[in-house]
């Protein structure tokens, strides 16, 4: 390898984002992976669809498919870079942002050049200080041909969707729209938008550096490259962690230093996302169309295991509560559905009585919301029901026959934030 | 007719639930009074009723899609 300065090789093995586990200046990050190439910018949509990039904010779309759609609009398009991290679950982009703020500066640089965007619209939530050190990042960028400027968003779970973001940058107001259009299609100000999370801007400007061969010696053919992981719950060391995709549920524990209490489930994908049972699914890989078939989804890639002592029911129902105080309160549907079937969760948690009717109006309403929001909050709300119904399948039995689990009785263990408040305040 | 489809703006939907009255083979009420639609394509028989429906939608959140 003479010739080559070893800080320029590509990152080996499944640590490339998150480096050495401190934060480089622009200075130190050029020197350790080498300039931003900008001659890969007008073959970038082919290169991401090469590398089979996907995004990293939950529905993992091929970002080839979304880079190309954007260039095909008709006006000049925008750059919008997701950090809000709206799912509680997951630290994972605010690890990121604190440690390696100019790689995903450089995506963005390189997607702006690739679709000749002028600007390039850093989004995250009001008040974290991840904002103050993107603005400090892009300020030492300053010479680079591209602008690019923080905005703060209100910090609800909705309000970082993609037609939020788009909604608050023209408006003011962070609450979804409906769907036509989609951003891609007329978002800021009208013109075609690309949005997409921090870690999936991240890996693009190492793709455009070292290949698509390089970004695909990790992962399996349906989701390649890493991914960061939030591990939390009860494993011995909670954190992020940046594993290949496609390797095990039980893999992915051991990273984290396993399990201190017995596990028997594991929620991926954070609030919406979806319940599995451990350590039955231990060898089931993290990533989509294996999680997809699983009933469960990798969403923002987050592992919270549930430890055998606490109650699954009482734990969903808390996150439901949350779920539904979040709707944006628009859509009949959301408005009204979520906070009724959190009630019925609310009532089987606490035990009914033997209240068969609980069952029966729980399923008839749950089969009733996905698909009928203008964003997907009642769809992730509906799989995270569906697969604790699924999970907890003995102890909904016994709840309904007014037994609760003896879980129930203690504290529980996922952390759940406050909601806002109901109505239409908290979204300017 | 068969090549459309009914949707729902849920943002603009209030829950009138004229659509339901007027085309109740393909739009049923949830029980917050708000429609669900059938998933298949509007048949040729119904469509006079659905065409009367999308037009009588107060808020403008009916209409009819082309398959694409």
């Amino acid at each position: 390898m003479t010739g080559v300065l070893p800080d320029m090789l590509p990152p080996r093995g499944d640590r490339r984002l998150l480096g050495g586990g401190r934060r480089l200046d622009v200075a130190e990050h050029l020197a350790r992976f080498g300039p931003l190439p900008w001659a890969a910018a007008p073959g970038l949509a082919d290169l991401a669809h090469r590398a089979g990039l996907r995004g990293r904010g939950g529905a993992g779309f091929p970002f080839g498919r979304k880079l190309a759609a954007v260039a095909a609009g008709r006006s000049r398009p925008v750059v919008v870079v997701n950090g809000c991290e709206g799912e509680p679950l997951s630290r994972k982009d605010h690890a990121l942002m604190d440690l390696s703020p100019h790689l995903i500066l450089d995506g963005a640089m390189l997607c702006a050049a690739a679709l000749d965007a002028d600007d390039i619209v850093l989004c995250v939530h009001r008040g974290d200080p991840a904002g103050a050190l993107l603005r400090a990042a892009a300020a030492e960028r300053h010479r680079e041909p591209i602008v690019a400027s923080v905005v703060e968003v209100p910090d609800r779970y909705v309000a970082s969707e993609e037609s939020s973001l788009v909604n608050f940058i023209n408006t003011g107001t962070a609450r979804p729209t409906s769907k036509p259009p989609r951003p891609f299609e007329r978002g800021v100000r009208g013109c075609p938008t690309l949005i997409s999370n921090v870690e999936t801007f991240a890996h693009l400007a190492l793709i455009a550096r070292f290949g698509p061969d390089w970004f695909r010696d990790q992962g399996t053919a349906d989701s390649p490259g890493t991914a960061l992981m939030t591990m939390g719950g009860a494993v011995r060391r909670p954190g992020v962690y940046e594993l290949a995709l496609g390797v095990t549920v039980e893999e992915a524990v051991a990273t984290a230093g396993g399990t201190g209490l017995a596990p028997q489930a594991v929620l991926i994908g954070g609030y919406a996302g979806g319940w599995l049972p451990l350590p039955r699914a231990g060898a089931v890989r993290l990533e989509h169309a294996a999680l997809r078939a699983a009933g469960a989804s990798l969403g923002v890639a987050s592992l919270t295991v549930l430890p055998a002592t606490a109650c699954g029911i009482v734990e969903t129902a808390r996150i439901a509560a949350y779920l539904a105080g979040e709707s944006a309160r628009q859509c009949g549907p959301c408005m009204f559905g979520l906070p009724s079937v959190a009630d019925d969760l609310r009532i089987l948690a606490a035990g009914v009585g033997r209240d068969r009717a609980l069952r029966d109006r729980l399923r008839r309403r749950m089969t009733l919301l996905a698909g009928r929001g203008a964003c997907g909050h009642p769809d992730g709300f509906t799989r995270l029901l569906d697969s604790a119904l699924r999970t907890f399948g003995d102890d909904v039995r016994d709840h309904l026959h007014d037994r609760p689990c003896r879980g129930s009785l203690l504290r529980p263990v996922i952390p759940v934030p406050r909601a806002g408040q109901p109505g239409t305040g908290g979204w300017r | 007719m068969t090549d459309h489809v009914l949707r729902v703006d849920p943002i603009r939907c209030t829950a009138r639930g004229l659509c339901a009255e007027l085309a109740p083979e393909l739009i049923t009420l949830d029980e917050w009074g708000y429609p669900v639609l059938t998933a298949s394509p509007v048949p040729a028989a119904l469509a006079a009723d659905v065409r009367r429906a999308v037009t009588a939608c107060p808020t403008l959140a009916l209409r009819l899609d082309r398959i694409p």
